[in-house]
């Protein structure tokens, strides 16, 4: 029990410290290694949940690929970050103060009755991986084949998007290269036949 | 054992923290982009918080769901991102202007 504690309120701390750092750090780099150490946090947090499957799948995910994803961005993007950051200053005070306002509101509806379970009310099942497959093959099966239809639109927008014809590339045409003749490629050439002295 | 308010505190900060990137930020479209994952990661600690203190794996079931849909947002958004540098040089929110009347 105590021992849970401690992992959760370290995480806890870790996970908040890791956040602010996100938001106020100058470097987009530094950033996006930030947020990895909050997935990372969160991935612990939700193991501590029972929640093993989508634990594991944050951190195969989300840290191998949508963050390895921002760091090509960021490195392809060749930015200047000094003009991106001079407002840092003046929005941080307003920034802040509405956090802080919203964390307080939030935390004070936290208090109230519904929110205070000090235990789980029914045991989590043994095999989490099991029981999320179970629902999600059987209630949940047509929101999952949409959810892959949104990833293949995702894939094709994001091709299409970055897709660029430049003008010099070199490419095949198909059509072009069956519809070739021989007179289009090949040229014959009457001369003398040459000995070995004259080359 | 430690209770589900606690939990949900943490989401709360988490989510205030991240509105509070978004305002400071406001010009890096590279970091709000981060800022909009932090937020969905706040309401998926929340949805897996409650899921297991409920006994209803249907919320893990969502948190599912919102990962697939950030994926696909983080992907088709920094494909944007790259289209927007390559023809402005820029993403500084300020200097994208060109639909002002």
């Amino acid at each position: 029990m105590i021992f849970e504690q401690i992992i959760f309120y370290l995480f806890s701390a870790v996970l908040i410290a890791a956040a602010v750092g996100m938001v106020t750090v100058r470097n987009p780099v530094y950033a996006a290694l930030c947020l990895i150490l909050s997935f990372f946090t969160s991935a612990a947090l939700w193991l501590l949940l029972e929640a093993e499957f989508l634990g594991l799948v944050l951190v195969l995910v989300y840290v191998g690929a949508v963050m390895v994803l921002f760091l090509f961005v960021i490195m392809m993007l060749d930015l200047n970050t000094d003009p991106l950051k001079e407002g840092f200053a003046k929005y941080a005070p307003v920034g802040f103060g509405v956090a802080a306002v919203i964390a307080v509101e939030m935390i004070m509806v936290l208090q109230s009755a519904p929110f205070q379970i000090a235990a789980p009310t029914v045991p989590a099942p043994e095999n989490n991986t099991e029981a999320l497959g179970m629902i999600l093959y059987t209630d949940y099966v047509y929101p999952f084949e949409i959810a892959a239809v949104i990833l293949v639109v995702a894939i094709m927008a994001a091709i299409v998007l970055t897709l660029r014809r430049r003008p010099d590339s070199r490419k095949q045409d198909i059509s072009q290269q069956v519809q070739v003749k021989r007179a289009d490629r090949v040229r014959l050439v009457k001369m003398k036949s040459e000995t070995k002295e004259q080359a | 054992m430690i209770p589900l308010s606690h939990f949900l505190i943490v989401a709360a900060v988490l989510f205030a923290i991240s509105i509070a990137g978004m305002i400071i930020n406001r010009k890096n479209v590279l970091i709000l982009l981060m800022c909009v994952e932090m937020m969905l990661l706040a309401v998926n600690l929340n949805f897996v918080a409650f899921s297991h203190y409920l006994g209803d794996m249907a919320g893990q079931v969502f948190v599912f769901f919102i990962l697939t849909v950030a994926a696909a947002e983080a992907a088709i958004g920094l494909a944007i991102l790259v289209v927007l540098f390559r023809n402005r040089r820029t993403i500084n929110v300020e200097q994208l202007d060109a639909m002002r009347g």
